[in-house]
């Protein structure tokens, strides 16, 4: 995989549940690296089947998904866990293990990629005291707060900095002010090279911060430039620095 | 192979937590059967060592006759028996012996209180096929009364029963050892669907199969030896109560069934098996259960 090759790319991408009609029909597009898109959709379009499609949590019935260069289609099952290192998911129920505490929880990709202990630890400190959860380290999910669950589940898909950071409506369970908290965390990442995919319903955040949306609707999809650099010039015009 | 850290909670399931009892059974019943096994082959080695003169020849004493009489009967049946062909050696038993023999039927008794039969222990060439019942009847007609023990063929009989017996001990063993891992195989499969949804977060963290295969055979493996140890600390009570029975029973009929210290030391292994049993079968479980998903 060279710079310019996309992280993900679809080309004619059916998806379909058993024998249900197709939820997604001829999807095409291609995510380029660095890059940061918003997916909307009304309700039941196909935002979290198009993202279970990009982490590997189902095959298309149809089309090709290649992801960072690899075609998913023939990838032996022994490739997907380097690939799947590369990807950071939170998802929009959060799905933390209950039995596990905080630091356990964000540790895992971690230890799931055998990094030593005394490494984890660091890094997994580090990371909590930046999302403000140091001092609910060693709690258990169950006992966090929805904006703190929310947190921990951002943590855990950031930790082992991804080349692809997924997110399923993540402000779906918090007010607007965390929402853009939390947006602002996923642009900073972005800054670094991560490649983001937002998830949702949001009109607010997506139009205020102004990036290339991905709208889904009737199976297919369309992409919409951002407004991002006209915004920018806008917020200069208005502190007349022009 | 083997982890103790888990990512997920098997501890909490509620048939994993009824697996060691169920393995501590099996154990049990598996080391009364080995011991059976080790027992009746140390047994049957005795008895195949033990006595080594397939054939005695019993002249019954003649109280009428006197001692002289009897020492000629005695060189007669002697010429008769080392000329016959196959024979390799005959010799006298002692008298002592053969009280010693007698004693568990007649107590401790004195050589001249009862008239003693004179006993000919007889070796043969075992690669002859060696004909008693002739030898019985040429003596039979010089000194009447004169009796031909083939313990061959009775040995033999006897033998080949106690292996019959082994074999069967042995095939209990293996099923037993068969339905360990049944169980095991059906209680990580209930493990891997209670944990379906945690083993997907692994999956999609991108945890290898191998991963998750040694978290559940880790468990399974201290289960294993949880239960073997059960198993075992209840078979050994058992075992020596019925060493003590046996030895009680006995009383010279049979030469005594005792364990051998190797005997002992095989089934301080079975824990060790067990838990070896539980953990390869689980992550073999895991392993080919994980492959079907993407
Ligand atoms: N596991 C499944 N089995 C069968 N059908 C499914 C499954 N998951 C989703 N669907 C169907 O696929 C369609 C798209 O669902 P999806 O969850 O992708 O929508 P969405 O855009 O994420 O919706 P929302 O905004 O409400 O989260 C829906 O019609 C849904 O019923
Ligand atoms: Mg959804």
């Amino acid at each position: 995989m060279n710079a310019k090759t996309p992280i993900a790319r679809f080309e004619n991408v059916g998806l379909r549940y058993g024998l249900g009609p197709e939820v997604l029909q001829d999807v095409t597009f291609s995510l380029k690296s660095g890059s940061f898109h918003f997916l909307v959709g009304p309700s039941g379009a196909g935002k979290s089947s198009l993202l279970k499609l990009m982490y590997l949590s189902m095959r298309p019935s149809r089309g090709l998904v290649h992801l960072f260069g690899h075609d998913i289609q023939t990838a032996t099952r022994d490739e997907l866990p380097a690939l799947r290192r590369s990807i950071g998911v939170v998802f929009q129920d959060y799905r933390l293990l209950d039995h596990l505490s905080t630091f356990d929880n964000v540790a895992l990709p971690l230890r799931v990629a055998n990094v030593k202990e005394q490494d984890i630890k660091r890094h997994v400190e580090e990371l909590l005291a930046w999302v403000g959860l140091k001092d609910h380290m060693h709690a258990r999910p169950p006992t966090l707060s929805g904006g703190q669950k929310q947190r921990v589940s951002i943590a855990r898909a950031v930790i082992s900095r991804p080349k692809l950071l997924m997110a399923d409506e993540p402000t779906g369970n918090v007010d607007d002010h965390m929402g853009f908290r939390l947006m602002h965390l996923f642009e900073e990442l972005n800054k670094l090279g991560t490649t983001v995919v937002v998830a949702t319903h949001n009109e607010a955040i997506v139009t205020k911060l102004g990036h290339p949306v991905m709208r889904i609707e009737g199976g297919g999809l369309k992409v919409i430039p951002g407004t991002r650099g006209k915004k920018v010039l806008a917020e200069r015009a208005l502190r007349g620095k022009v | 192979m083997f982890s103790r850290r888990t990512d997920l909670p098997l501890d909490k399931d509620p048939l994993s937590r009824f697996l060691p009892w169920l393995i501590a059974f099996m154990v049990y019943l598996a080391a009364l059967a080995q011991s059976g096994v080790i027992g009746l082959d140390s047994l049957a080695q005795r008895w195949d060592s033990g006595m080594a003169a397939p054939l005695t020849v019993q002249i019954p004493a003649d109280l009428e006759t006197g001692t002289a009489a009897n020492a000629r009967r005695l060189q007669i049946a002697l010429n008769i028996v080392s000329e016959y062909p196959g024979v390799l050696k005959a010799s006298v038993i002692s008298k002592d012996k053969v009280l010693e023999l007698l004693s568990p039927w007649l107590g401790l008794v004195e050589a001249a209180d009862v008239p003693l039969p004179i006993l000919i222990d007889v070796e043969t060439d075992s690669s002859v096929d060696f004909d008693a019942r002739v030898l019985s009847q040429k003596l039979a007609r010089r000194i009447p009364g004169t009796q031909v023990d083939d313990h061959g063929v009775w040995l033999a009989r006897l033998i080949e029963m106690v292996r019959t017996i082994e074999g069967l001990a042995a095939g209990v063993l293996l099923f037993i050892l068969l339905s360990a891992a049944g169980t095991v195989i059906f209680t990580t499969r209930t493990g891997l669907t209670v944990h379906a949804e945690a083993i997907e977060v692994l999956h999609i963290t991108g945890a290898h199969d191998r991963y998750i295969a040694k978290q559940f055979a880790g468990r399974a493996m201290s289960m294993g030896l949880k239960g073997g140890l059960y198993g075992i600390a209840l078979a050994i009570p058992t075992l020596l109560v019925l060493g003590h029975m046996a030895g009680r029973m006995e009383a010279g009929l049979l030469p005594d069934i005792e364990m051998p210290v190797l005997g002992w030391a095989s089934l301080l292994c079975l824990p060790l098996l067990s838990a070896f049993v539980s953990g390869v079968t689980a992550r073999r479980t895991v392993m080919r259960n994980l492959r079907r998903m993407l």
